[in-house]
């Protein structure tokens, strides 16, 4: 009989779920993690991964439809819908198997089914209708010193945009159209909204996206959100802002959704798809967190710094452990609650210093405060901008539109946040992250060294520029 | 390999010092920055400590050696896994000793934390020094801490770090501020080790406050350097102390008729202001010539007798004191002594001093009459032997020849140290001031 006791059991194998039992593991804990249906969760299956995928079929089909623009030709672009989203199915599966893969490698058992906590120590899997990995335990009663919950989240549900799968879609569906729709209602214009709208603009749909509140993208920095919001419009999708879906009508083959914008003047318009990408809730159902008395606040488990929640033995990570709900979060989490099972007191993670992507196109990318926030919070700062306008390398690319923005603190210097619109922003912001990890002020990062040419060195162009050193503008 | 463990330099000039102490002894295993032992000049005391981790193999100069030439071997560690036996053993002899010389950029680098000196307090640097040329000890610490240190006024080393291996991060130094997570036990002062009776812990002393009642304000250096000198002064020197009332209306008269006289610079300004406190520091140079005997600093091999007056003068800045020099101020007219005090004080609010500006000096000025003090004592400022406490200059009545009259009196106090000065070479000196102070026409003979 397998064994059924173990010392960490993770429920959920998203990013969060599988790099927490890769850890653990590295830590000589006995692991396991309960799966119920994808091995790498959301992320690598219905979220981050295939997206990038899709995106970059629409990036590569932008290119080819402009290609004179860089001397070359190329007649008659066209694409194969179906073959776009097998693509990215095949990305999905690759490292799909891959988690499979590093489970095995670190000896981590797979217990395939449905978990429910009994008591702290104590769960059963009930079997699940997905078909289990070779080698995965089954449905039974599990015994765990440590059961750590990271079964993320699902799409929001606002009532009266209740997707259906068909005509109303959520981002399961969005990425695995049979075909392109000729137009497209986006509800929502948070990085999973905009994703799409970019994906589909690009792919030929008409794209309207709608949001509530007076920005896109409503946490980034208004500058950078009114930066990405002109380019996306240069590219012909329509925004509305401030603006609500108070109906959806449902015909044949066609949606005719109500826009109110909140000034009294509503009006309808008709499109073949609807996205409804209004954020999303955590999975706190069904686990039996009622029954045990853990602690959850909006939709989320309440947890320490260290991923412990009200419940001794029990912990929380990722999306279901809280906002701001990103793999990369989810992850850092995971590595810190197993680090304080094993004793090893890690440090408790600054939410301020998780960057935040988003890869329409131009991509965007940030840490930290917003000018707003900053102001809000009454510090009194120092903001530095460097247009991509003024990088050589990013002319050569062809991408000169895009912005830089670092905010100091005056007295301090220290990085405060970092906010970037434009090509390829979100492999550079890690350079700010680094530095703001390591408590560097101004005068690091001016005695830097940026290679040449390259689109980093706006990073220290825009740390020049708060400092009034710019030096390329 | 053993490590050898080389006789540091307290400053860029110095080329012996005495071993003073031992605070380890052979087989005790030591790690970076435990203190190994206490170094002395006639200046200072200072820490050594330990830069690499390993046991102490051989003690190769016994505590208490004088005059121990910089760079020489003083002991032998050997690193981990290394026979202790054999370490020792195989100790170089002096002429092995032959390693670059100690890196002065440690006790410059300590300059200007370890500055301070109080009226009674001698400079010493507080910072620790390598005790071998090899890298020196390394607080790790992130950019912005060490930023928002220097702007609180905190002393780094004084802070718990939480980072990765201890790094100190910003949040360490914002809770410093407020007295939370600061080492329980930083960097014990050399004074604290020869302690015979301990004081109250730090604990025992938080207990009898309630929580949140105050703030912990951590020391920077020159707060510690003077609780360790004052302590030390207060403790080894046997001080006691002599008053005079001096009739200063002679002097507060040609203060007023010489700085009427100054002549005007090109800016329209005169061009000195002389105070009384300057008059002070010219009568005590004289004075100490004109008993030479009192002129004088103790050691336990024999008595130093200065030639020239270097008279220290008390200034005070925020958050410390330091005691800037006026060399041979016997020679030097008032206004030479005024100009050079105020050149000085001013560095030193800025903390710009160098070294050799605050440190020796043969006696020491300490002036409170500003602040409407009357009469006070002062602590001697070691290696000096006397420190004139100076009141304020006051209208008071006095009585001559049987009648009431009114006079500018200014009373001072002499502390001296017995071992060097006996009560009746005191007095005398006190007197010579007196004459001096009091018949201000005197000074320009």
């Amino acid at each position: 009989m397998a064994d059924t006791s173990f010392d960490v059991v993770i429920i959920g194998s998203g990013p969060g779920g599988y790099v927490a039992a890769i850890r653990a593991a590295q830590l000589g804990l006995k692991t396991a993690i309960v799966e119920k249906q994808f091995l790498g969760g959301i992320c690598l299956n219905w979220g981050c991964i295939p997206t990038k995928a899709l995106l970059r079929s629409a990036e590569i089909y932008h290119y080819m439809q402009h290609a004179k623009d860089y001397g070359l030709s190329a007649d008659n672009v066209s694409f194969d819908a179906k073959a776009v989203v097998q693509r990215s199915r095949g990305v999905s599966k690759r490292l799909n198997d891959g988690v499979g893969f590093l489970m095995k490698k670190n000896k981590i058992a797979v217990i395939w089914g449905e978990a429910t906590i009994e008591a702290p120590g104590r769960l059963t899997v009930k079997a699940s209708s997905a078909e289990a990995p070779k080698g995965a335990l089954g449905a039974g009663s599990y015994q765990a010193k440590h059961i750590v919950i990271a079964t993320g989240a699902r799409p929001r549900v606002l009532p009266g945009l209740e997707p259906d799968k068909k005509l109303i879609w959520t981002y399961f569906e969005a990425m695995v159209p049979e075909r392109m729709p000729k137009s497209l209602l986006v509800v929502g214009s948070g990085a999973i909204g905009i994703e799409f709208a970019s994906f589909f603009r690009t792919m030929g749909a008409d794209v309207t996206v709608v949001e509530v509140l007076p920005q896109i993208l409503p946490v980034e920095d208004a500058e950078i959100a009114a930066f990405a919001r002109k380019a996306l419009e240069k590219q012909g999708i329509k925004i509305r802002v401030a603006t609500k879906v108070t109906k959806l009508d449902k015909k044949a083959d066609s949606v005719v959704a109500t826009l109110d914008d909140g000034k009294g003047k509503t009006e309808t318009i008709e499109v073949e798809r609807v996205i409804s990408a209004v954020g999303v809730v955590g999975n706190i159902e069904g686990l039996g967190l009622e029954k045990l008395g853990v602690k959850t606040d909006r939709g989320c488990v309440v947890i320490d710094g260290h991923g412990r929640s009200s419940v001794p033995g029990i912990y929380a990570i990722g999306d279901v452990a809280g906002p701001p709900m990103l793999a990369h979060k989810a992850e850092h989490e995971g590595v810190i609650c197993v680090e304080a099972i094993k004793g090893l007191n890690p440090h408790p993670m600054d939410k301020r210093l998780i960057p935040g992507c988003t890869y329409c196109h131009p991509q965007i990318a940030s840490v930290g405060l917003t000018e707003a926030r900053a102001k809000e919070e009454g510090r009194d700062i120092r903001v530095g901008r460097f247009p991509f306008v003024g990088n050589g390398k990013a002319i050569a690319l062809g991408e000169d539109q895009g912005l830089v923005k670092v905010i100091f603190d005056k007295k301090t210097g220290q990085l405060l946040g970092a906010h970037m619109v434009g090509a390829e922003v979100t492999e550079l912001i890690q350079g700010y992250v680094v530095a703001m990890n390591l408590e560097t002020t101004e005068e690091e990062l001016m005695h830097t060294v940026f290679p040449h040419p390259t689109l980093s060195e706006m990073i220290k162009e825009a740390v020049l520029d708060a400092y009034g050193r710019v030096l390329n503008i | 390999m053993p490590i050898n463990i080389l006789m540091p330099a307290l400053s860029p000039t110095m080329e012996k010092g005495n071993l003073a102490k031992w605070l380890k002894k052979e087989g005790d295993k030591v790690k970076s920055g435990d203190v190994i032992a206490e170094i002395e000049t006639d200046k200072a005391t200072m820490e050594v400590e330990a830069v690499d981790e390993g046991t102490i193999a051989r003690i190769l100069v016994p505590e208490g050696t004088a005059d121990v030439p910089v760079n020489d071997v003083i002991a032998v560690l050997a690193t981990e896994g290394e026979d202790v036996k054999s370490a020792g053993a195989g100790a170089p002899a002096k002429e092995a000793a032959k390693a670059p010389p100690a890196p002065s950029a440690a006790p410059a680098a300590a300059a200007p934390a370890a500055a301070p000196t109080t009226p009674a307090a001698a400079p010493a640097p507080a910072a620790p020094v390598a005790s071998s040329p090899a890298s020196p000890h390394r607080l790790f610490s992130s950019p912005l801490a060490r930023r928002l240190a220097k702007d609180f006024g905190i002393d780094l080393s004084a802070v718990q770090g939480s980072g990765p291996h201890g790094r100190v991060v910003a949040r360490d130094v914002e809770a410093a501020k407020s007295g939370k997570g600061l080492k329980p036990a930083a960097a014990p002062p050399a004074a604290a080790a020869a302690a015979p009776i301990a004081g109250p812990s730090d604990q025992q002393i938080r207990a009898l406050f309630a929580e949140g009642s105050y703030e912990a304000v951590p020391h920077d250096g020159m707060r510690r350097v003077i609780a360790q000198r004052l302590t030390v002064a207060k403790r080894d020197i046997p001080h006691y102390y002599l008053t005079s009332d001096c009739d200063i209306t002679r002097l507060v008269a040609a203060r007023e008729d010489i700085n009427a006289a100054a002549p005007k610079t090109g800016d329209g300004k005169p061009a000195y202001k002389l105070s009384v406190n300057d008059f002070v520091i010219k009568a005590l140079a004289l004075a100490l010539q004109r008993v030479p005997d009192a002129n004088v600093t103790w050691t336990e091999g024999a008595m130093l007798r200065h030639k020239g007056s270097d008279v220290s003068v008390a200034v005070s800045i925020p958050s410390g004191l330091i005691t800037p020099v006026i060399r041979n101020a016997h020679l030097k007219s008032v206004s030479v002594i005024s100009a050079e005090m105020k050149d000085m004080a001013a560095r030193a609010r800025a903390r710009k001093l160098k070294p050799e500006e605050y440190q020796g000096g043969t006696t020491s000025v300490s002036n409170l009459g500003m602040y409407g003090i009357k009469d006070f004592t002062a602590v001697i400022n070691p290696p000096q032997s006397t420190i004139l406490a100076v009141g304020m200059g006051e209208e008071r009545a006095v009585v001559r020849h049987g009648k009431i009259e009114i006079a500018t009196i200014m009373s001072v106090t002499l502390s001296c140290d017995h071992r060097a000065i006996d009560g009746a070479l005191g007095a005398e000196l006190v007197a010579a001031f007196r004459a001096l102070i009091e018949n201000p026409i005197m000074m320009v003979v």
